[in-house]
């Protein structure tokens, strides 16, 4: 088969053309008639699985601005599950807690569509553009119960400081066009390489605005203000899903601009990105002790996970690189199940995420709090889960830099992590409720995909090479 | 010819006035607005830089980014109409379900 100017972009071309399926469908429904919308959606994004793996090692480009690199495909085959999970989770709770099903599936593959085309990126306007795909729908679904207070200040407020920060991140674009006469990150990178520029103001300014951007996009601290309020009053699912999918495609955008085209300049930035990833292992953790609402507190843990995550950027060794994917992985994975059970545990009418509502579920869902616990313990980073091996990773791969107080600082934030993830496992299992809730029937295809993800938890934290040497050779060929 | 540090300055205090207005500024729609201005600072920079180097790609983003405002335009005005509903208020300082 020759490659095709179309090849790199089959995969998003496969989420786009479900994404229209489903709004069709949706428009010529009948009252009261049922579709299986969620199947639809299903079988673009497992399309679009099969066209990662078979594009795998092609190093196919399209229109000189999209690459489908090992690099892509990994973080888009992430993504893609991160899809197919919440989809299946979605199913049942869509229609329990009468969510508009059209648009929410149609939002959901139009937002992955966005994330697979940002990680995919070659060229910074296609970054911005697929950022904006990525997060319209995002904040759409945000407010998608558009008859709650909650839910439409939380989607306003996400709206809000996400429209500032990606002016702040275009007007960085903007400067880097200015000095360098280009917006593809090849020809950034050359430019930036043959001359020095670390004292050039204007590319200076260039990086501080697109840390700025993704910095809000990522939610790392000073620029994670909306992310409690965001991931409190979205349906739990979305939260599940933006917490994951929107962190993976920002991050790893973040990763190939920052490690390929600015490299040269890694003198300039690693210092600024060292303190803001401390700030924020330190801050994500210790407010997250304080917290009362299990959702806010799964909002302050993936803030801390944020921090590690660029504790990977700052070391910017090979070992590094492939920690970022890794971590990004076994984060998804666990974040994703982790909400999905808050999800399928709580209605419109009655959220149960506060922690107390989740004293004594070990006596009314003995599968859902076993599950939980595995989650929790992994979001804490106890072997045997993904979440040690990753965060055993990350450090290795910052003391292998040299950076010692960053390694240190984040065993140490993980530490006191530990803590208020084993408090709900306490209480999961050691207390009891005076007036016990009538348990919520939970949907057999759910507890299904539950089951597996958090197999695959467990497989990536007991058997972890396969994938930490796909994630290592997937980066080798790009940077 | 007018020096590109001229608009480079205009579009730096364009983009300051609309930072400082999504902070100052006690009504969501004003909110909006300024977010719009942030943008415009930045179309007027590319296009600056397009003129400078001599290249059309400058004022081809522009048209763009101009897209993507318009499409954030419509997601934020349909979410203040949701807000507007529930509180009957303008004023950001209403909206306080969720701890800021």
């Amino acid at each position: 088969m020759g490659t095709s100017a179309f090849d790199a972009v089959i995969p998003v071309i496969c989420v786009t053309l479900a994404g229209l399926v489903v709004l069709l469908a949706e428009s010529f429904r009948k009252k009261q008639e049922r579709m299986p919308l969620g199947g639809l959606a299903l079988i673009g994004l497992i399309g679009a699985v099969i066209a990662c793996v078979l594009l795998w090692d092609r190093n196919a480009t399209s229109f000189g601005m999209v690459t489908a690199d090992n690099y892509a495909l990994f973080v888009n085959l992430i993504i893609l599950t991160v899809g197919i999970l919440t989809v299946v989770f979605s199913q049942h709770t869509v229609e329990r807690d009468g969510l508009p099903a059209g648009e929410y599936y149609a939002l959901l593959l139009f937002a992955i569509v966005g994330m697979m085309l940002m990680v995919q990126a070659t060229d910074l306007l296609l970054v911005f553009l697929a950022l904006e795909t990525m997060s319209i729908a995002v904040y759409v679904l945000t407010g998608i119960r558009f008859n709650d207070a909650r839910g439409t200040e939380a989607a306003f407020k996400y709206f809000l400081l996400g429209a500032f920060a990606s002016a702040f991140l275009l007007y960085g674009i903007a400067f880097l066009f200015g000095v360098t006469g280009t917006t593809s990150l090849d020809g950034i990178g050359t430019v930036v390489a043959a001359q020095s520029m670390s004292g050039n103001p204007m590319i200076l300014a260039a990086i501080a605005l697109l840390i700025v951007g993704f910095g809000f996009k990522v939610g790392v601290v000073p620029f994670h203000q909306w992310s409690p309020d965001a991931y409190e009053g979205a349906p739990a699912l979305v939260t599940g899903f933006m917490s994951t999918g929107v962190k993976a495609a920002a991050m790893a955008a973040f990763a190939r601009i920052f490690l390929s085209s600015l490299e040269p300049m890694i003198t300039d930035w690693a210092p600024v990105l060292w303190g803001v990833a401390a700030i924020t292992m330190i801050l994500g953790t210790v407010v997250g002790v304080a917290q009362t609402n299990l959702k806010r507190m799964l909002a302050y843990s993936s803030i801390a996970h944020a921090g590690y995550l660029l504790v990977g950027i700052v070391a910017g060794n090979e070992v590094g690189k492939a920690a970022i994917l890794f971590y990004l992985a076994a984060y998804a994975l666990t974040n994703v199940a982790g909400f999905a059970i808050i999800g399928l545990l709580g209605t419109k009418a009655a959220p149960n995420d506060d922690l107390r509502d989740y004293a004594g579920l070990w006596h009314t869902h003995p599968a859902l709090a076993g599950l939980m616990t595995i989650v929790l313990l992994s979001l804490g980073g106890f072997p045997p889960t993904a979440g040690f091996i990753a965060k055993w990773y990350i450090f290795s791969a910052a003391v292998g830099s040299g950076y010692y107080w960053l390694a240190i600082i984040g065993f140490l934030s993980s530490v006191v992590s530990v803590f208020f993830y084993l408090r709900i496992v306490v209480m999961m299992f050691m207390t009891e409720r005076d007036a016990r809730p009538v348990p919520l029937p939970v949907a057999a295809s759910a507890m299904a995909g539950l089951a597996v993800t958090v197999a695959a938890i467990l497989y990536l934290g007991i058997l972890p090479s396969r994938v930490i040497d796909l994630a290592a050779a997937s980066i080798s060929t790009v940077f | 010819m007018i020096p590109l540090s001229y608009y480079l300055v205009l579009s730096g205090a364009l983009f300051a006035i609309g930072t400082a207005g999504v902070f100052l500024r006690r009504n969501i729609i004003t909110l909006l607005l300024s977010v719009e201005i942030m943008l415009n600072a930045v179309n007027l920079t590319f296009v600056a830089f397009g003129r400078q180097q001599g290249v059309v790609d400058g004022q081809i983003i522009t048209f763009f980014v101009m897209t993507v405002a318009a499409a954030e335009a419509a997601v934020g005005l349909g979410l203040v109409i949701a807000l507007f509903r529930g509180r009957e208020s303008l004023n950001p300082e209403a909206f306080t379900a969720l701890k800021w």
